[in-house]
């Protein structure tokens, strides 16, 4: 009895231990820079500002949603089909937040379709319900899972913002940069995105030395 | 013969996934430390696309198209969930082998060997395929090409990476960093194969 009711108080704590899974994510343990994970889309979507913040909150959305609902799943889940199961658990919160984001923001759906629906493939998502939610209780999975969009929404927001002021001179569609700057189209390239998260993470070493990897 | 060749050599050279389109980026990067590594991945990911592939351009051409099963009813709307079961369906089974027949590789792929499931150039060779129109043996030539492809790419990279142990780079730079740096490189290379189209040397 006691231990039930111990389970249940731990469910909705809000301690250290909870805060460090939200902010975690964002320096030390980043879904991009740290655990190389969701890269493709980071490279993207990122030529522009607006894209990145709806997919950076569509992915939030979801890993957060698909983290509850496998953990609470996850002593059910027989080992061998758990992969399918974890994916129609994706798969159908990403057509939730397709089809609202088609039903409120329409202009975003527009700009976004393909990418909305690539959420599915998106690695953070499957490896965070691999590595965190399959041996976590749910409300801890739910916080790992905000922590994860917001530091991978970060990343994205970021890179967004140095592509599109160099690489179209402007941000959110606003022409920012003066006249006489020549948009370098070599930064709207895939290429470019690629280099922008190479030296973020020199930037983040150099500051946090204990992700320095030796080999 | 010679259509399907072409195929082949384009899905794995020309658009290549990896470093043309900058798919499955993800373990590209992150199981790169070591050449053995990286054949393991590339070996599992040329046998999962190579299988995926027609597998789903069967289910596509049998279920899905326009009144395939029931005249006049179009379930092209399912072909995104549909595609990624077989891929995930594919991919446990290629787990559990690779768990029985060699646990070191089983370990050392770690999380990354679930993620192939999720690998975004397995759903985009089926995408790509239905949006290219190839018939059976094309979407088959395709997929085993852009495994060779995804395969070539890490496995050139990995070597690249294992010599660059032993260079002078700023400590923060090392690894991962470098890893994005040299992929963007090789990315601007690859542009070099732009506008190739091998049908015409064959001529």
């Amino acid at each position: 009895m006691s231990a039930e009711i111990k389970e249940k108080e731990s469910a909705i704590a809000f301690g250290q231990k909870e805060v460090k899974l939200l902010t975690d994510p964002i320096d030390d343990d980043n879904p991009v820079t740290v655990q190389v994970l969701g890269v493709c889309s980071a490279l993207a979507v990122t030529s522009q500002v607006y894209p990145a913040l709806i997919m950076a909150i569509g992915v939030t959305l979801v890993t957060a949603f698909s983290n509850l609902v496998v953990s609470s799943l996850r002593k059910t889940i027989p080992n061998s089909i758990r992969m399918i199961v974890q994916l129609l658990v994706i798969a159908a919160l990403v057509q939730i937040v397709e089809m609202s984001l088609g039903a409120f923001a329409f202009s975003a759906y527009e700009m976004l379709s393909v990418f909305v629906g690539l959420i599915i493939t998106n690695c953070i998502v499957m490896g965070r319900l691999e590595a965190f939610a399959m041996a976590n209780k749910p409300w801890q999975s739910f916080l790992d899972g905000i922590g994860n969009g917001l530091g991978y929404g970060f990343i994205l927001v970021v890179m967004a913002i140095i592509r599109e002021l160099t690489g179209k001179g402007s941000l959110m569609g606003w022409r920012i940069m003066p006249e006489w700057y020549v948009p370098n189209n070599l930064m709207v390239l895939p290429c470019a995105s690629l280099f922008i998260i190479g030296v973020m993470i020199w930037i983040q070493r150099g500051r946090n030395r204990k992700l320095i990897d030796i080999s | 013969m010679g259509e399907i060749l072409n195929v082949f050599i384009k899905a794995a050279f020309v658009d290549n996934m990896i470093l043309s389109y900058f798919l499955g980026m993800c373990s590209f990067l992150a199981v790169s430390k070591s050449v053995k590594t990286a054949i393991g991945l590339g070996l599992a990911v040329i046998f999962v696309l190579a299988i995926t592939t027609p597998v789903n351009w069967l289910i596509d051409f049998y279920l899905m198209k326009d009144g395939a099963v029931v005249p006049g009813v179009n379930l092209v709307f399912l072909r995104l969930i549909l595609f990624i079961s077989t891929i995930a369906a594919l991919v446990q089974f290629v787990e559990m082998v690779v768990e029985k027949a060699s646990p070191a590789l089983y370990n050392q792929l770690g999380i990354f060997l679930p993620l192939i499931t999720v690998n975004c150039s397995i759903l985009g060779a089926s995408l790509f395929m239905v949006s290219r129109e190839y018939n059976f043996g094309e979407s088959t030539a395709f997929g085993i090409g852009a495994g060779v492809g995804w395969a070539l790419a890490i496995i050139a990279f990995a070597a690249i990476r294992e010599k660059l142990r032993t260079a002078a780079i700023p400590a923060p730079l090392r690894g991962l960093g470098m890893a994005f740096i040299l992929t963007g490189l090789m990315g601007m290379a690859f542009m070099g194969f732009m506008g190739i189209n091998p049908a015409e040397f064959m001529k």
